[in-house]
């Protein structure tokens, strides 16, 4: 898409030298082999249809401009379907490159409040999507099986797992509810 | 005799509380190919690798390194039909094979529940149980209600095979093994340009922005009706299955477009194939059925009523 509106250059005042370094850590060690050709962008499903650009990110990324890497809404379009890992000519893995700036984003407070909430049900219930009205119960024994799934909706002591875990991980903390004004 | 092959059944989070009609056509089809399936008890979420792997690294591969554990106390190999719980339960236990320092972080978390990962076991998708362990040969033996003159879309989704270098399962520019399977039950090919095509749900995407994720399945079915349209739409995932089944109504919504597909699981294609009455799995409490209050087009499926 083209604009008549003027873009102005970019100007890199405050470039985050770390950032790469930190995607490099947190699951995207490949990132700095992207010589920037497209093939990912062009494979894109999630690109087709919105503003989302895989190649683009890459490129801001290696520029240093975090922010605009995490705090963009179109990060989260992408449905880390692999097709760009799988056709990347240098092995980039892009999907990775991209959940490794999801989880520095989160890290620093971009999390939709949708995924909190999944995130909550999972420490709540064990699962992200639970056995929660008995409806579901009956759908089970509509098919002719037990009411209740030999998982964490049976054995309460696995959710008690998750939540041991996830503080060790301090998980728990990056998607409890945060204060209003915060928001 | 030799022994039955024996899995440890990791359940997930969809089949069994959305779509149990897959729990149970799976347990029909893996005790008429002679497999066991065990409990695991006190699995939980896998937990979702789109959602969880997005958030935090080291937390998702705890969670699923704890499942792994389950199944490691005695060693048989873990199935699951899903490509989500597949993508999670698969790379973790890949990674943490291969990287010392997750390894290290994990079981540091691992430690506080008193469990640890050794990497002693092998996780596999129904679609292999089915392909490697039965096999195509058996499968088509016990064939007894041909699916003669159906016509088969397939969605082999994305998690069974990509990244093809790290899962080494097949090409996955030209997958076969999901077409394999279903060509056993004596139905046809339908092949259509989007076939390989994301269903849209993952990723977090049917989260964050539903509308998105459901415009990927719309394109999806146009597709499959331009090219001259199917009588069932065939996937190994149940995540894929209830975008593309109770998807259909949400387009309805969103889009004012209404399609009226079915969508099968792998499992209960071969369900029906081997002569299961489709009550004996409740094929029709499909979501998309419940709500519309439908049924599936029998006649289509080559079912008689
Ligand atoms: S395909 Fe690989 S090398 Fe090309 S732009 Fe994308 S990430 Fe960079
Ligand atoms: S994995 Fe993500 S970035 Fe890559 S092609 Fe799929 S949707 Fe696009």
């Amino acid at each position: 898409m083209t604009s008549a509106e003027e873009k102005p250059p970019i100007v890199l005042d405050e470039p985050d030298r770390e950032f790469v370094e930190m995607i490099k850590r947190t699951g995207g060690p490949n990132i700095q082999s992207c010589y920037q050709c497209g093939t990912c962008s062009g494979s894109c499903p999630a690109g087709a249809r919105t503003n989302f650009l895989v190649r683009g990110i890459i490129r801001k990324a290696l520029l240093g401009m975090k922010q605009e890497c995490i705090s963009a809404p179109e990060l989260w379009y992408c449905t880390t379907c692999y097709t760009c890992t799988d056709r990347c000519p240098q092995d980039v893995k892009p999907t990775d490159v991209i959940k490794a700036i999801r989880n520095i984003a989160v890290q620093e407070g971009y999390m939709l409040q949708n995924h909190q909430k999944v995130a909550q049900k999972v420490l709540e219930t064990g699962h992200a999507v639970p056995l929660d009205k008995e409806s579901w119960q009956k759908l089970r024994e509509k098919v002719g099986l037990e009411p209740i799934p030999p998982n964490a909706s049976r054995f309460p002591e696995a959710i008690a797992d998750v939540v041991k875990i996830a503080k060790k991980t301090h998980f728990d903390k990056l998607v409890e509810d945060k204060d209003e004004d915060e928001e | 005799m030799p022994k039955r092959p024996a899995f440890y059944h990791f359940l997930g989070c969809i089949i069994p509380h959305r779509y149990p009609s897959i729990e149970k056509a799976t347990r029909l089809v893996f005790e008429d190919l002679d497999m066991d399936l065990l409990d695991m008890e006190g699995a939980t979420c896998c937990p979702a690798p789109g959602v969880f792997g997005s958030f935090e690294r080291i937390t998702w591969a705890t969670i699923a390194a704890r499942n792994l554990t389950i199944a490691e106390e005695t060693g048989h190999p873990i199935t699951t039909g899903c490509n989500g719980c597949f993508a999670s339960l698969w790379d973790a236990n890949y990674e943490l094979k291969h990287d010392e320092d997750l390894r290290e972080a994990v079981n540091a978390g691992l430690k506080e529940i008193d469990r640890e990962f050794k990497g002693t076991i092998e996780v596999t998708h129904y679609v292999d149980a089915l392909y490697n362990t039965a096999g195509l040969e058996k499968m088509r033996k016990r064939v007894v209600r041909p699916m003669k003159g159906v016509r088969m879309a397939l969605h082999p989704g994305c998690h069974f095979m990509r990244p093809k270098l790290l899962k080494k399962k097949e090409d996955s520019e030209r997958p076969h093994i999901l077409k394999d399977i279903s060509l056993t039950t004596g139905g046809e090919y339908v092949p259509y340009k989007d076939e390989l095509m994301c269903c849209g749900a993952g990723g977090a995407v049917r989260t964050a922005d539903i509308k998105i994720a459901l415009d990927f399945t719309k394109q999806k079915f146009e597709s499959i009706q331009a090219a001259g349209g199917a009588d069932m739409i065939v996937t190994p995932c149940p995540f894929c299955e209830l975008q593309l089944d109770l998807g259909q109504v949400e387009i309805e919504k969103h889009f004012g477009v209404k399609f009226e597909f079915d969508v099968l699981h792998i499992s209960e294609l071969l369900a029906l194939a081997f002569g299961h009455d489709p009550d004996e799995f409740g094929l029709d409490t499909h979501l998309q059925y419940m709500q519309r209050k439908t049924e599936p087009h029998w006649e289509q499926l080559g079912i008689k009523r």
